[in-house]
């Protein structure tokens, strides 16, 4: 029986790779030197729901909420196998916490036929881990958090092992269902050559927009016509990503952006990393042995 | 959405698993305590499970005013939907003004279930929580007594504080070992609220097929003395090297999760962002650049020595003792040095 799954993916600014170069001066890091991925274990979902598909059979379709520029992973799941990608992009959006996030996205899933909601577990630049759970509320579904292994799929059930910090669990839930999926669920398979040649020049609206506005037209009429055939031909080819706006997905805007988000931030701040009264100690038998004699004598070891 | 109530109680969510407490929970009683007291109200838990009245009395010589136990045979065993259905019904009863949860993997599974259904914010993985005023420049209106919410975030790149001044209540989760455990205090009585819950079968959304329980191979946060090595260690055979000086001293081996994703040793063994939060008395990093999220989960210990070849390795930045050469030299005369005098 075939399933259809829904992968919600996020473009997240590489926080892992925070080396020499991203740190200002004064020791805080240059966000602006890092670059945009995919984030990793959104790849691990998107692997989970590719798997479901190739044993079971469905589609495969990616969800994100972003800028225009968040078009980048949706065509890199594209590469990967997914058969139709959804970009979610509103200037309403923004300032969005992850409650308002996860009532956004739960407004484009409503959209769509599914069997199947996966996420990552988490995303590297907010590390929260909650729009998962809120999304499964949102669509009132059940949801299997921290997923290791996909055991079994049949007659409309779904059986998996999460994680529980301490050990393992394995559970099974009525679908449609909502799974969020850590990183050693699986090796994300690598884009395929072929469906790279396909979909690189796969676009979204608004990536045509700027395109044309980028070309240099700058007679609005003209400017407009000339996306409509842009995209027109695009869509021919199976090669116009979707693009969803708020008043598509018929959201209701007390729930979104700035207004729908209940937490607000204080203050932020840049962490530095201040030295602290330290000793050097030469790498010789003799300091070291005095090292340790100053710390046996302040209790700190013995 | 629920209303601002600057009457309501501290609330903390008491997470057991067959009868047992999680540390975590009772690590939150002591930070619980002292924001109860800052606003001069109750702090109070919340208890789920079936046959779970006995933990009561502990929770209150930890520090609790008042439990509000709901028991019932179908909440024997934690379920997102039917123990986020008890908190959601609990809270719009009582109007608590502040609901913690230990960020484990029950409350972080928890915890978003509740907040995404009674429409509040949530804050995930909180490093510290406390008292204070928000000013809104734009309505010129001064927010008193919110819960400020300090996490990392960014990778823990920045510190972000975080408050919600218009829908309550105000929820976090916070990270596991970063508050200390409050001394018990056994003289100590709590008030125990009974609520009848409205369980039905169909509230259990998950059939537990089977649960397979494994410790950890080694308690990091109760260590008092952590050897920890990083990819610079090179080798799962070279980490030889931090197992001996680590048993020389009666410490615990850790490692960052570079050395963990090379295979250098267990992940159980992994300090840092997305492993364990530790503070012992002394951590000895070696081979460890200093990778911000490595430091986030180990810059708290009291004593830190950092032994690496390269003298501007991060690392250093935190480090009490800086040792710059060779961990393949330095690592063994450590190990002789400490055998010799202890």
């Amino acid at each position: 029986m075939p399933y259809n799954c829904v992968v919600m993916i996020k473009q997240v600014p590489d926080t892992k790779r925070v080396t020499g170069q991203a740190m200002n001066d004064d020791g805080t890091v240059n966000r602006a030197a890092l670059p945009a991925i995919f984030n990793p274990e959104d790849l691990n979902a998107l692997e989970l729901a590719l798997e479901i598909k190739d044993q079971y059979g469905g589609t495969v379709t990616v969800i994100t909420m972003g800028l225009p520029a968040a078009s980048e992973v949706l065509r890199e799941a594209l590469y990967r196998g997914a058969d139709s990608a959804i970009l979610v992009t509103d200037r309403r959006c923004a300032a969005s916490d992850t409650l308002a996030t996860s009532y956004i996205i739960s407004c484009a899933v409503k959209k769509l036929d599914y069997d199947i909601v996966l996420c990552g577990r988490q995303a590297i630049d907010g590390d929260t881990a909650q729009v998962g759970p809120q999304l499964a509320e949102k669509l009132e579904i059940p949801q299997i958090t921290y997923v290791e292994k996909l055991i079994h799929l049949n007659n409309g059930s779904i059986s998996a092992r999460r994680s529980i910090g301490a050990g393992w669990q394995e559970v099974k839930a009525g679908l449609p269902a909502l799974l969020t999926v850590v990183d050693e669920a699986n090796e994300p398979r690598v884009p395929a050559a072929k469906k790279l040649m396909k979909y690189k020049k796969a676009r979204t609206r608004a990536e045509v927009e700027k395109a044309v506005r980028e070309a240099g037209s700058n007679d609005d009429s003209k400017t407009a016509k000339l996306v409509e055939t842009q995209c027109k031909a695009l869509d021919e080819k199976g090669l116009l990503i979707k693009q969803w706006d708020l008043d598509y997905l018929e959201a209701d805007m007390q729930w979104c952006g700035r207004d729908g988000s209940p937490t607000k931030v204080h203050r932020i701040q840049s962490v530095v990393l201040e030295a602290k009264g330290s000793k050097e100690v030469a790498p010789t038998l003799e300091a070291i042995t005095e090292m340790t004699h100053e710390l046996i004598e302040e209790h700190t070891i013995g | 959405m629920i209303d601002v109530n600057t009457n309501g109680e501290v609330w903390i969510f008491a997470e057991q698993r067959e009868g047992a407490l999680a540390e975590t929970s009772l690590e939150l009683m002591s930070k619980g305590r002292q924001l109860a007291d800052t606003l001069g109200v109750e702090l109070c838990t919340v208890l789920i499970g079936s046959g779970v009245e006995k933990l009561c009395e502990k929770l209150a010589h930890y520090g609790a005013d008042k439990v509000y136990l709901i028991e019932d045979p179908l909440l024997e065993r934690y379920q997102t939907t039917s123990y986020a259905k008890v908190i959601d019904e609990l809270i719009h009863e009582y109007h608590p003004q502040i609901m913690l949860y230990g960020a484990t993997s029950c409350g972080r599974d928890l915890a978003p279930r509740v907040a995404s259904a009674i429409k509040a914010g949530l804050t995930a993985d909180c490093t510290d929580l406390q008292i204070g005023d928000h000013e809104v420049k734009k309505t010129s209106t001064t927010y008193k007594n919110l819960l400020f919410q300090i996490r990392t975030a960014f990778g823990g790149n920045i510190i972000a504080t975080i408050i919600n001044y218009d829908r309550w209540p105000q929820m976090a989760t916070v990270r596991e070992g970063v508050m200390p455990m409050p001394e018990p205090d056994t003289s100590r009585k709590a008030e125990v609220v009974k609520v009848k819950a409205k369980m039905t079968a169909a509230d259990l959304a998950l059939e537990i097929i089977r649960e397979h329980h494994q410790e950890k191979k080694v308690n990091l946060k109760a260590s008092r003395i952590i050897v920890a090595g990083g990819a610079g260690v090179g080798s799962k055979e070279n980490f030889k090297l931090i197992w001996d000086l680590a048993h020389s001293l009666g410490a615990s081996p850790g490692a960052t999760r570079a050395a963990v994703d090379l295979g250098y040793i267990d992940r159980d063994h992994q300090v840092g962002q997305t492993g364990t939060t530790v503070r012992p008395s002394l951590y000895i990093a070696a081979g460890i650049s200093g990778a911000i999220q490595h430091q986030a989960g180990m810059s708290e210990s009291k004593k830190i020595i950092a032994i690496n070849n390269d003298p501007d390795a991060p690392i250093f930045n935190v480090a009490h003792y800086k040792i710059v050469g060779d961990l393949n030299e330095v690592l063994p005369m450590l190990t002789k040095a400490i055998k010799e005098k202890v």
